[in-house]
């Protein structure tokens, strides 16, 4: 089998260490992806100094949006909000350790896209988020 | 069992290999269609010795390109024993078909508080059309619920008919249930309630003999695409007095008589309804798939896909963690939609093209049936004249290497 399903990502699928809801939570935000109905939620509480002192997702989808937003509150607790608002896509596949085509891309970056409308405090998620 | 040895060599596309180096598995064809040689040479003919804009030119090759283009549409017209060819509008799809009786028989015919009756398995090109109508005119719609088992449930229709419908537009067959609903007598109820049906026969045209006289439909919609022939045209047939009475869709050339500065006469039918220069070479594709699919038999290509079907659903059965959503194998047509357990529909249609095995995921375009039934997608095979049991063994062994990788 070729690396889209490394053992990583199935691991971080079938165990995620950061699935779950915060309460309370100084941010929330939560959005689909309309091509698959993959589901992401993140709540996340900020720290005095601007970073992140803990974060949490929630959703259901395939193995590539679950995996992809469990790496990405993985490495994201302890960073300043003004870091992980200038997260990109080349992070999040930095994180997986694999190359997307254009459909599955958009599964990898949905809890990006999501973080950042939260950070930024946006109505909306937008595919500009994670250019 | 129709001999698809012959039929696969009709379709080039079949032999070819995917990425990872397989032969392609081709199990998308609700989706869209593969395409015979005589339906791409019929096209590539028409541009090599034919092509010219219709209908106005009085050279040699406008009247051959003319001639071309209504033959076509006699071909389909009998396709569907439409009484006659002028019954037969050519749209871009079947979408296109659905929005030009909500644009024009029911922009003029329904007015605030009236009852438009849909089902809660329809495709969104069955759904938007009617919402965005109803937002713009105060229409009420309501919507004929589906069993557990995945069939219409008809008593409650026959209370919502009590209701006073001036529409029922329904689908004539599943997109992801593959259910094949009982349109004669859904048709015969809205009539005796004095209500007009379309029907969505998207699905059911390319699989099944669809008679419309028998079915007594007032208007129904079909796509080229989804039965061998090429994308970018469909086709809406309609009852005479009812296409007459309604006022044209898009303006433009060919479908007025005459045009002064400030007005205009629109045009006879089925011209009324064709504005602009039309998808001609695809009209000419669109006759070649009526022909190819005539001289196999629709009664042939039924039993056959009856026949994978069943012995998907069989094999299928003996998959661990699968669930296959829908009717028996008796009561639908060859889509088979189903989950399994713990991996996305998505990841098994992504391991499965490993294998060259063309499958699809997600909600089909049928949102609300899915959330009908809790779930936010499925994966769909689905079967036409050229797929074999072979392909449905692939098929099951690929769900195999699915579970093994998500063990």
């Amino acid at each position: 089998m070729d690396d889209l399903y490394r053992e990583v990502i199935i691991e971080h699928y079938k165990n995620p260490a950061y699935r779950g809801h915060l309460d309370p939570h100084d941010i929330q935000f939560a959005d689909n992806n309309p091509l698959c109905g993959d589901h992401i939620e993140i709540t996340l509480q900020t720290a005095s100094d601007g970073t992140v002192k803990d974060a949490r997702f929630d959703g259901h989808g395939c193995a590539i949006s679950q995996a992809s937003a469990d790496l990405l509150i993985e490495s994201i607790i302890g960073k300043p909000l003004e870091e992980v608002k200038k997260l990109n896509k080349d992070y999040i596949l930095e994180l997986l350790g694999i190359d997307l085509g254009p459909v599955r891309l958009k599964c990898a970056l949905l809890s990006l896209k999501v973080l950042k409308a939260g950070v930024y405090g946006l109505g909306e998620a937008s595919d500009e988020l994670v250019e | 069992m129709l001999n698809t040895n012959e039929i696969r060599r009709d379709f080039p596309i079949l032999e070819r290999a995917t990425a990872g180096g397989a032969r392609v598995t081709y199990l998308d064809s609700t989706a869209t269609s593969q395409k015979p040689l005589t339906v791409i040479e019929a096209m590539d003919v028409f541009y090599r010795r034919s092509n010219a804009n219709i209908h106005r030119g009085v050279h040699t090759l406008a009247e051959e390109a003319t001639a071309l283009y209504e033959s076509a549409r006699e071909k389909i017209a009998r396709f569907v024993n439409a009484p006659s060819a002028r019954q037969i509008v050519y749209t871009r799809n079947a979408t296109e078909a659905i929005n030009l009786v909500a644009y024009t028989w029911a922009r003029s015919n329904l007015k605030a508080g009236d009852l438009i009756i849909l089902t809660e398995m329809e495709h969104h090109s069955n759904l938007v059309p009617w919402h965005m109508l109803a937002a713009e005119r105060g229409i009420e719609l309501d919507f004929i619920p589906v069993t557990e088992d995945g069939l219409l449930d008809l008593d409650a229709y026959r209370s919502l008919l009590a209701r006073d419908p001036k529409l029922v537009a329904f689908t004539h067959m599943s997109n992801v249930l593959g259910t094949i609903n009982p349109a004669m007598e859904i048709i015969r109820l809205a009539r005796d309630a004095g209500a007009v049906s379309l029907v969505d026969a998207a699905q059911s045209v390319p699989h099944l003999t669809v008679d419309v006289q028998a079915l007594d439909a007032d208007f129904l919609a079909f796509s080229a695409h989804k039965m061998c022939g090429p994308t970018g045209i469909g086709a809406l047939y309609g009852k005479t007095e009812l296409l007459e009475s309604m006022p044209p869709f898009l303006g433009g050339g060919d479908m007025i008589k005459e045009v002064k500065l400030r007005s205009f006469r629109p045009n006879t039918l089925p011209h009324k309804f064709e504005a602009g220069t039309p998808a001609i070479a695809e009209a000419v594709g669109f006759g070649a798939a009526v022909d190819y699919l005539t001289k196999i038999g629709m009664d042939n290509i039924a039993a056959h896909e009856h026949e994978i079907t069943e012995y998907a659903l069989e094999r299928l059965d003996e998959v661990p963690g699968v669930k296959v959503f829908g009717p028996p194998s008796d009561k639908k047509g060859g889509v088979t939609s189903f989950t399994l357990e713990g991996v996305h529909p998505h990841d098994v249609a992504q391991i499965l093209d490993r294998d060259g095995i063309a499958i699809r995921a997600g909600h089909h375009c049928a949102q609300p049936l899915h959330e009908k039934f809790g779930i936010p997608a499925t994966s769909r095979a689905s079967f036409y004249l050229y797929n074999t049991k072979e392909e449905v063994d692939l098929l099951v062994n690929g769900l195999y290497k699915v579970k093994e990788l998500f063990g």
